[in-house]
């Protein structure tokens, strides 16, 4: 973990434009990611976790569209990025996983080629020299190279999302964003996968942003992590603080989201929704944490707040400063 | 190569069933058009003729399938009976003479059609929303709904007649014999021109909104953004990563257009007056020129089954999915 920020996010704010009303998917969001440091980022679906790695590899499309905030990478802004710079700049300095590989994959071209480009267009290397590369590649996350000729569809889903690492490693990027690796794959594939990921993280020593909705999952790999819940950041702290001991209670919940697979049997506790407006105005952003009978409900998520070294919160009147919640 | 060998076996068995078909079908006529047409063109025939053309009928009085054994073996022997309205010449004769300027004429108008339409609908569906994409297809829908046969003479008398910018009828000038020479293919192709252009015209309109639609739904998926992400060029995603996949069924749509071009354009081919399958077809059916007929209706299966097959095969090229393992 270092202490130099090769990204930096702050204040950032998405909106969908849609016909009749505008929907902030993220909002205000800051944090930075430091050079060989695994940054996680939790929260359920539809929280705004893939439109921060969409903004960040500047992939959103209409109607969605970044008002403000601003992303460093190693100093640049990000966001005033254009046309062939961006272009260049992609995959580059930062690649990106997909949630489901079979999908991120061309189904009528051979991993090969699909790997010989990336080369081809970044490196203008001959088809040649990049076969070459690619089929180290393949080597690197232990696939057998003749496999440069199969088509997506002959490989298993775990061969797969391992042949998109490959990709994605394909140019020494300095960050890696992983949108929901393993969320296709079942859990024993999920373990190789995730091992192999964090082997190849010690070996090559890239950053990692590494989104998911499992708990777990991302407290092993990561160093440190944020939780993320209707378009902004609850909290934010060193992983396994975090993990041991969760200061805002929806973080509590969603790790008790997954059921324990040992114990009494407990009722699981929903996490619910609530529509946000542009304006703020509108129902409560935080549904979860309100008393049943809604009083004192703050109407949105304060901003972050350090309260030890290190460790951020967003300060909700039941935020339980004390300890755990459950 | 087992896929083609299987392929190819099923289209046997598919061209077994056509021709069988014709072969009962005139057998199975209620009512008797066979004597109608003896009766009209009796006294242009010999008897031994006569006799040939009932024997295709199944007028003879062997049993069945020794009439089917001898109808099968005249198929794959190329004699399809003697043409009536074009008496005593055969029928394959006629159609031979026919369909070379058919293929002509549909072929060029479908590949420039399939070609620009599919450009077009590329185009438009990955600048959704631009010039192109709102300019297009409402004036293609618009053309290609007038009446086929107003707008081809609509060109005929605009270009032909008044501004006699092309010739009116026919595949080459008159008095011309077709031969290896510069001047021959010239007239050819300004005779080709008007024809082809408004099959194009009316046709192109489909090609580009199929080939939109398809695209617009290929530039949705997580492979496309995930080339973007990989930072190639905009013209390599358009056309290696989303054009390529959306084309699929377009395959499929030109092989099966394909097939039927061996019908003729038939209003194409009598407006214009050319010399085609279509223009034939129609003067056998108002000849009650029924060998002729059959002969081109079995023309017109073989090529569909053909260009079918052949689809089948680029197809598995195309799409390694549908490769059997």
């Amino acid at each position: 973990m270092s202490t130099t920020p090769i990204l930096e996010v702050s204040n950032l704010r998405v909106e969908y434009h849609g016909d009749n009303r505008q929907v902030v998917a993220v909002n205000d969001v800051s944090f930075s990611i430091g050079e060989g440091e695994i940054f996680g980022l939790a929260g359920e679906s539809g929280c705004g976790k893939s439109t921060v790695a969409n903004s960040i590899m500047r992939l959103l499309k209409d109607p969605a569209e970044i008002t403000g905030g601003q992303i460093r990478f190693k100093g640049r802004d990000l966001l005033t990025l254009r046309g062939e710079e961006l272009r260049r700049f992609r995959w580059k300095e930062i690649a990106m996983i997909f949630q489901s590989a079979m999908n991120s994959l061309n189904p009528v071209m051979t991993i090969g080629s699909q790997m010989v480009d990336i080369f081809t267009t970044h490196e203008g290397i001959s088809v040649k020299q990049a076969r070459v590369r690619s089929a180290e590649l393949l080597r690197l996350v232990s696939i057998d190279p003749v496999r440069l000729d199969s088509y997506p569809h002959q490989l298993s889903g775990g061969m797969r999302q391992r042949a998109v690492i490959a990709m994605a490693l394909a140019l020494q990027p300095s960050l890696l964003i992983m949108d929901e690796p393993t969320t296709a794959l079942d859990v024993v594939v999920q373990q190789e996968i995730m091992a192999q990921i964090s082997d190849l993280q010690r070996q090559l020593g890239f950053s990692v942003l590494f989104i998911t909705h499992d708990m777990s999952l991302m407290v092993e790999l990561s160093h440190r992590m944020a939780v993320m819940h209707s378009g902004r950041l609850v909290e934010m702290a060193e992983a396994d603080l975090l993990f041991a001991r969760p200061l805002h209670p929806y973080t509590s919940s969603l790790m008790n989201a997954f059921p324990p697979l040992t114990g009494p049997r407990i009722r699981l506790t929903g996490l619910s929704d609530a529509v946000r407006a542009a304006d703020g105005s509108g129902s409560c952003a935080f549904h979860v944490s309100c008393p049943p009978d809604r009083i004192n409900c703050s109407g949105n998520i304060p901003d972050l707040r350090e309260v030890e070294q290190g460790r951020f919160v967003a300060e909700h009147p039941r935020t339980n400063l004390e300890g755990a919640a459950a | 190569m087992r896929f083609i060998v299987r392929r190819l076996a099923f289209y046997l068995l598919a061209f077994w069933v056509s021709i069988t078909l014709n072969f009962l079908l005139p057998r199975f006529m209620p009512g008797d058009p066979v004597t109608r047409m003896f009766a009209q063109a009796a006294n242009k025939m010999q008897p031994h003729q006569i006799e040939q053309l009932r024997q295709l009928f199944g007028l003879d009085e062997r049993p069945i399938w020794q009439q089917y054994l001898t109808y099968v073996h005249n198929i794959f022997t190329g004699q399809m009976g003697v043409s009536i309205s074009r008496f005593p010449t055969p029928v394959s004769e006629v159609i031979g003479s026919q369909i070379g300027w058919t293929l002509l004429l549909g072929g060029t108008a479908l590949v420039i059609a399939v070609v620009i339409g599919n450009l077009l609908g590329i185009l438009a569906a990955w600048r959704r929303g631009g010039v192109l994409d709102s300019v297009f297809p409402p004036i293609l829908v618009f053309v290609g709904s007038f009446p086929y046969f107003w707008l081809a003479m609509a060109a005929l008398y605009l270009f032909g007649v008044v501004l006699g910018w092309f010739p009116i009828r026919h595949a080459f000038d008159a008095g011309m014999t077709p031969e290896l020479s510069w001047t021959f293919f010239s007239s050819v192709a300004t005779h080709l021109f008007l024809p082809a252009l408004t099959i194009v015209l009316v046709s192109i309109g489909g090609w580009m909104l199929g080939m939109r639609n398809t695209m617009i739904a290929t530039t949705a998926e997580d492979y496309i953004l995930m080339a973007e992400a990989k930072g190639l060029t905009n013209n390599r995603i358009m056309f290696r990563y989303a054009a390529r996949n959306a084309m699929l069924p377009s395959v499929t749509a030109f092989g099966m257009s394909f097939g039927f071009i061996v019908g003729g354009a038939l209003l194409t081919e009598v407006v214009f007056a050319y010399p085609g399958v279509g223009y034939q077809l129609l003067a056998a059916v108002q000849g009650l020129d029924y060998p002729l007929m059959q002969g081109i209706f079995l023309t017109i299966t073989a090529a569909v089954l053909v260009a079918n097959f052949i689809v089948d095969i680029v197809y598995v090229r195309l799409d390694p999915r549908v490769r059997v393992s």
